[in-house]
């Protein structure tokens, strides 16, 4: 996004394997993913979407393969990289006991500090404006993935990875969530994501992954 | 990276859940008491044991805590995006640490002082001992963490956590009791203060790594 879009963004996989325990998911998978393309990863329940979108965020163990984010090996230029992405898991990674405006205040503290107004206008954009300063806990489970998706878009970050962003969001939420991923592409953002229910991109360049159940 | 920030924000959270920061500080209190009911309550005998019963108590009042370092972070997620993050995740594990320290451990020193005179420990001597839990409790906290951040990612990990962790701590514990007793008897009690100020040194140096590592290893599968 903003000040990002000198060098070409590239993030690219090739001959990566993900495993879950000793157990092979998927082998062989490569992709190469330039600025403004999204990746859809699908697959069934149990294919391993959310190992391979960790393993590409770089939680997850790389053993066979490689992950390259503008051409340097994830093993080599982590911080850099860990900068420059966004992830929203299964969990939402908000604090039950803090505020929403708290959340993004104390997510803000592990990367750059978001101005107030920004936080404002980021909640008031995800329409949790009224809930800023309830605890989270109070909140409904869609509140708090908005409360997420807020620190996603708060952290100005090129490259998202989204596990079932979709995930206990409602209809205006889904469409929060297109056009927020519609707006990041457009800048020149890139995104991996992994969801059963179809997403309206604008964008012409979604890949798509599939990944099947070795049989 | 903002310190002030992060600090705000455990020190926050913790606030919000002061009920189960209570948890140690009464075990603390209990089980100091539970000793005059055993051992008997002459006087001498509990001036002698003051040290080794209050290091005793503090030590297993402060893995109670230890369990919950990382657990709620873990279960919602807020791990994953501190790993994420782009600062080093050895110094956030620091600043981790040393916030449940100032919720955990600083309260048992404090009220350590309170029991050790329940005990009849003499006050002359009381500097030293709390000087030592000073140096002692945040390596041991540090070492908790060690075996938090490795369990964390396990369903019951509630009694593997002190079982790793208890024989580690067995050097804090001879030196810190062996400073109490030294002060109360009123020998210099300079060589294992300065036995616990090295190990803190070197917990401070090197467990943050051992942590981070840790953490890595439980958010991998």
């Amino acid at each position: 996004m903003s000040g990002q879009a000198t060098t070409p963004l590239t993030l690219s996989a090739c001959g990566v394997a993900v495993w879950r325990g000793d157990r092979c998911l998927c082998r062989d998978l490569s992709f190469e993913l330039h600025a403004g393309e999204a990746l859809h990863v699908q697959g069934s329940n149990g294919a391993g979407k959310t190992s391979l979108i960790r393993v590409l965020a770089g939680l997850g163990r790389c053993d066979v393969g490689e992950v390259l984010w503008q051409g340097e090996s994830l093993r080599r230029s982590g911080a850099t990289y860990r900068a420059a992405i966004g992830y929203l898991g299964h969990s939402n990674g908000v604090k039950l006991g803090l505020s929403p405006r708290e959340n993004l205040a104390a997510a803000g503290a592990l990367r750059h500090a978001p101005a107030s107004a920004d936080i404002d206008s980021t909640l008031a954009q995800m329409n949790l404006y009224a809930y800023a300063d309830m605890p989270c806990g109070v909140l409904s489970m869609g509140q708090r993935r908005r409360a997420a998706l807020a620190r996603l878009l708060l952290a100005r970050v090129p490259l998202w990875f989204l596990d079932e962003p979709l995930a206990s969001l409602d209809i205006a939420g889904a469409g929060l969530l297109n056009e927020m991923l519609n707006r990041h592409l457009s800048t020149g953002g890139l995104a991996v994501f992994a969801t059963h229910q179809p997403l309206q991109l604008t964008s012409s360049s979604v890949q798509t992954l599939t990944l099947d159940r070795p049989t | 990276m903002n310190i002030a920030a992060l600090v705000q924000r455990d020190l926050r959270l913790a606030y919000r859940r002061r009920g189960e920061l209570a948890t140690p500080v009464i075990f603390f209190i209990i089980v100091t008491a539970l000793f005059p009911l055993a051992v008997g309550s002459e006087p001498a005998l509990l001036r002698r044991l003051a040290p080794g019963v209050i290091w005793v108590a503090a030590l297993l009042a402060s893995l109670i805590g230890q369990d919950s370092l990382f657990k709620s972070d873990y279960e919602d997620g807020s791990l994953e995006q501190t790993l994420l993050s782009p600062a080093p995740l050895e110094g956030l594990v620091l600043l981790r640490v040393f916030t449940h320290w100032l919720v955990t451990g600083l309260p048992l020193v404090i009220l350590a002082v309170l029991l050790a005179l329940m005990l009849g420990y003499p006050t002359g001597a009381m500097g030293v001992l709390v000087l030592g839990l000073l140096l002692g409790t945040p390596v041991l906290s540090f070492l908790g963490a060690i075996g938090a951040s490795l369990t964390v990612g396990l369903r019951r990990s509630g009694m593997l956590l002190p079982i790793l962790v208890l024989p580690l701590t067995v050097p804090v514990l001879i030196f810190g009791a062996a400073a109490g007793e030294r002060a109360a008897l009123g020998e210099p009690a300079a060589a294992p203060v300065y036995f616990l100020a090295a190990m803190l040194v070197l917990a401070v140096t090197l467990a943050p790594f051992a942590i981070a590592g840790g953490l890595r290893i439980s958010l991998e599968s």
